[in-house]
C-alpha cells in the first residue's frame, strides 16, 4: 500500500526522481532521460539486493534535506555529499535504515556533481512511457519542491551495506564512436581533437555539458545548410562558434549543430559527475571495441564482487566524530 | 537519390537519403518509414525519421548490427529512389489557426522575404496540404513541410526570447507547432491551441510522422475560447483518408 514516504524540507533547485530513462521514444520527440550518472543507481541497486536500478532522488550539485515518514532503507549512492541525521554521519556510498521521523540533511557534492539518494520501496510516482524519471524540460514530471511529498511502499529493511564505487568523479577520458557527421570535420581537427586537453565547463546541465579548451574553434567544414537530424544521448555537438558540448540524459532528440561523434554510454558518467575545471580528453574507439565493452555492462550483480558489510562505523557514533576526522576517514574510495 | 547507412552510435543505424532538407529526400524518408515499419525487423528497438534520414535502433552489439545492415540494405535495393513520391497520407488533421497581428508578429516580415503580401501569404497558408515530417526537439512537435520554394528563408539571426506553446513558426520551408514556450529562431505567424503532447492523457501523442496537416482560419478569439476549453486537439479535426 502507498504511504508518505519522503517529504522534502528543503530543496533549492536541481532535486528530482529518476530512474534508467526511457527507450523507443525518440520517434515523438522524447530523449532517454533519466539520472545523469546511472552509474549511481545500479551502485544503489547492488547496495540494496535489487537486480534492476529502482527510482531515486536525484541531486544536482546542490544538497537538500528530506524527512522519512516511515521506517525506511536508503542508499547513498554518486557524487559524495555529507549526509546527517542530527549529529550522525551517514557514510556515502552505503545504506542505512531509516526511522521515522528522521530528517537527513545532505551537503553540495564533495566530488562530483550529482548524488542521489535511493529509498529502498515502491515510488507511487506516475509512470509516462515506462518511466517514472522527471524529464521537466520536455513537460514530463517536475522539480521537487519544499514541501512536496514522495508516496510509495517501503520495501523491508535491508542490512547495512557499502560498496566500493567505481573511480569517476575525477574526469579522464571518455571514449567515443565516429559518427554520420565525423567526415564534416577535417583529420587535422579529429586529431587536434583527440590531443586537446578539456576542462568540464560550468556550462552544463541534465541537457549537457560543455567542455573548455583553448585554442582555435572545432569548425565543421561544408556545414552550412545541413538538416537537422536524429540526436542520441552522448552525441558531441560543435555549437555555432565550434566549442564541444556533450548531450546528455535531457538531450532535444533532433538537432541541426554537427557532430563529431557519440560517446558510449559507459563513460558518460564521468561527464555528468565532471564539477567545472575537472579534465576531460576524448578519445575515438572502434566500433569493435564499443561492442566488447558494451557486451559486458556493469550490472548490479557484476557489482557484488564491491559489496561489504557496513560494521558498526565510527561515523556511526555521533559524540565520537568531528567532520574533518570522519570526512578524511569515509571516502569510499580505498582502496 | 541513394540512401547510405551510418553507424549512430554503438546501438543505432542511420538511413541517410541527403545532408540538406529537399522535397525528394523527405518523400525517400517517408517510404523508407513505411518500408522498415512493414519489414518488422527483428532486434529493433525503435525507429525515427528525421527530416531527410531514418534512424533504426537495437540492443546493440556487433552481430545484430551487421544483421539489421543486410535487411536494411536489401530494403534499399528494392526500390528505386529517383522516383519515390511522397506516399498517401494515412490520415489528415486540419487545425485551426490565428494569424491576426498578435498572433502572427512576424508575419509582415516573412510576406516581404516571400515577395508576397501579407494576405496571400496567409491565403497560401489556409489552402497548403503539407506532412508531419518527423516529430521532435520537444515530444509530439510536429515539422511539418516542405513549403514551396518562396519559403526557403533561414532562421532569424537573434533569437526571439519566447514563443507561446501553440505558436505556428517558419523557417527553411518548415513549419513547426511549438509544444512549450520556447526561444526560437524561427518566424511566427499563426496561433493554435492545439497541444502536442498531453503526458496527462490516453494519448499522450496526437501526431504521427507522415500525417497531412492543413490549417482552418481563427479568430483570436476562437483560439483563445479552444485554450480554455481545456481541450488539447484546440478544436483540430483528424480525417481518416
Amino acid at each position: 500500500m502507498s504511504v508518505p514516504l519522503i517529504e522534502i524540507i528543503r530543496a533549492t533547485v536541481g532535486l528530482s526522481i529518476q530512474d534508467m530513462g526511457r527507450t523507443g521514444t525518440t520517434a515523438i520527440g522524447l530523449s532517454q532521460g533519466g539520472a545523469m550518472d546511472k552509474l549511481a543507481l545500479i551502485e544503489a541497486a547492488a547496495l540494496l539486493g535489487k537486480t534492476q536500478p529502482s527510482p531515486a532522488i536525484e541531486f544536482m550539485g546542490i544538497g537538500g534535506s528530506l524527512r522519512v515518514s516511515c521506517d525506511v532503507t536508503v542508499a547513498l549512492t554518486g557524487g559524495e555529499m555529507t549526509a546527517k541525521v542530527g549529529d550522525r554521519l551517514l557514510q556515502w556510498n552505503a545504506t542505512h535504515t531509516l526511522n521515522a521521523g528522521d530528517i537527513i540533511e545532505l551537503s553540495a557534492p564533495k566530488s562530483g556533481v550529482y548524488g542521489y539518494l535511493t529509498p529502498h520501496a515502491q515510488l507511487a510516482t506516475p509512470r509516462v512511457f515506462d518511466s517514472q524519471s522527471s524529464h521537466v524540460s520536455a513537460g514530463v514530471g517536475h522539480w521537487l519542491q519544499s514541501g512536496d511529498i514522495v508516496n510509495g511502499t517501503p520495501m523491508a529493511l535491508a542490512r547495512s551495506m557499502k560498496i566500493r564505487a567505481i573511480d569517476r568523479l575525477g574526469g579522464g577520458t571518455v571514449r567515443y564512436l565516429a559518427g554520420p557527421q565525423t567526415d564534416l570535420f577535417s583529420d587535422a581537427d579529429v586529431n587536434r581533437f583527440h590531443a586537446t586537453p578539456f576542462s568540464a565547463s560550468h556550462i552544463a546541465n541534465r541537457r549537457g555539458v560543455k567542455v573548455d579548451f583553448e585554442g582555435a574553434p572545432f569548425t565543421p567544414q561544408n556545414a552550412h545548410g545541413i538538416v537537422s537530424d536524429i540526436i542520441v544521448t552522448g552525441d558531441i555537438q560543435m555549437t555555432g562558434d565550434g566549442e564541444p558540448y556533450v548531450l546528455m540524459s535531457e538531450c532535444q532528440t533532433m538537432g541541426g549543430y554537427p557532430r563529431i561523434g557519440t560517446v558510449i554510454p559507459a563513460d558518460l558518467p564521468i561527464l555528468a559527475q565532471a564539477k567545472a575545471g575537472t579534465p576531460i580528453r576524448f578519445e575515438q574507439i572502434t566500433l569493435e571495441q564499443a561492442d566488447t565493452i558494451m557486451a559486458d555492462p556493469i550490472s548490479a550483480a557484476t557489482l557484488s564482487t564491491r559489496l561489504s558489510t557496513l560494521v558498526r562505523d565510527p561515523a556511526e557514533i555521533s559524540d565520537l566524530v568531528s567532520y574533518q576526522l570522519i570526512s578524511g576517514a569515509i571516502t569510499g574510495y580505498e582502496d | 537519390m541513394t540512401p547510405e547507412i551510418c553507424t549512430l552510435g554503438h546501438d543505432a543505424l542511420l538511413v541517410r537519403f541527403a545532408r540538406e532538407a529537399s522535397e525528394a529526400a523527405t518523400a525517400c524518408v517517408q517510404v523508407m518509414l513505411r518500408l522498415i515499419d512493414e519489414a518488422d525487423l527483428p532486434h529493433v528497438t525503435e525507429i525515427a525519421p528525421a527530416l531527410a534520414s531514418v534512424m533504426v535502433r537495437f540492443p546493440g552489439g556487433t552481430d545484430v548490427r551487421s544483421l539489421l545492415h543486410q535487411h536494411l540494405s536489401d530494403l534499399i535495393r528494392k526500390t528505386d529512389w529517383s522516383t519515390v513520391g511522397v506516399p498517401t497520407a494515412k490520415r489528415r488533421w486540419i487545425i485551426p489557426v490565428c494569424f491576426d497581428s498578435d498572433a502572427a508578429p512576424h508575419l509582415a516580415e516573412v510576406a516581404q522575404i516571400a515577395g508576397k503580401s501579407e494576405a496571400t501569404i496567409i491565403h497560401d497558408l489556409e489552402n497548403v496540404d503539407v506532412r508531419v515530417l518527423a516529430l521532435g526537439f520537444a515530444p509530439g512537435q510536429p515539422y511539418i513541410g516542405l513549403l514551396p520554394q518562396e519559403w526557403d528563408m533561414p532562421r532569424t539571426s537573434t533569437l526571439t526570447v519566447e514563443v507561446p506553446a501553440g505558436a505556428l513558426v517558419t523557417a527553411v520551408r518548415q513549419l513547426v507547432l511549438f509544444a512549450n514556450p520556447s526561444p526560437t529562431g524561427w518566424r511566427q505567424i499563426g496561433m493554435s491551441a492545439f497541444r502536442p503532447f498531453t503526458p496527462e492523457t490516453d494519448t499522450p501523442i496526437l501526431l504521427r510522422a507522415g500525417d497531412a496537416m492543413q490549417f482552418s482560419r481563427a479568430s483570436a478569439d476562437d483560439i483563445a475560447r479552444l485554450q480554455a476549453s481545456g481541450d488539447p486537439k484546440g478544436g483540430a479535426i483528424c480525417q481518416s483518408l
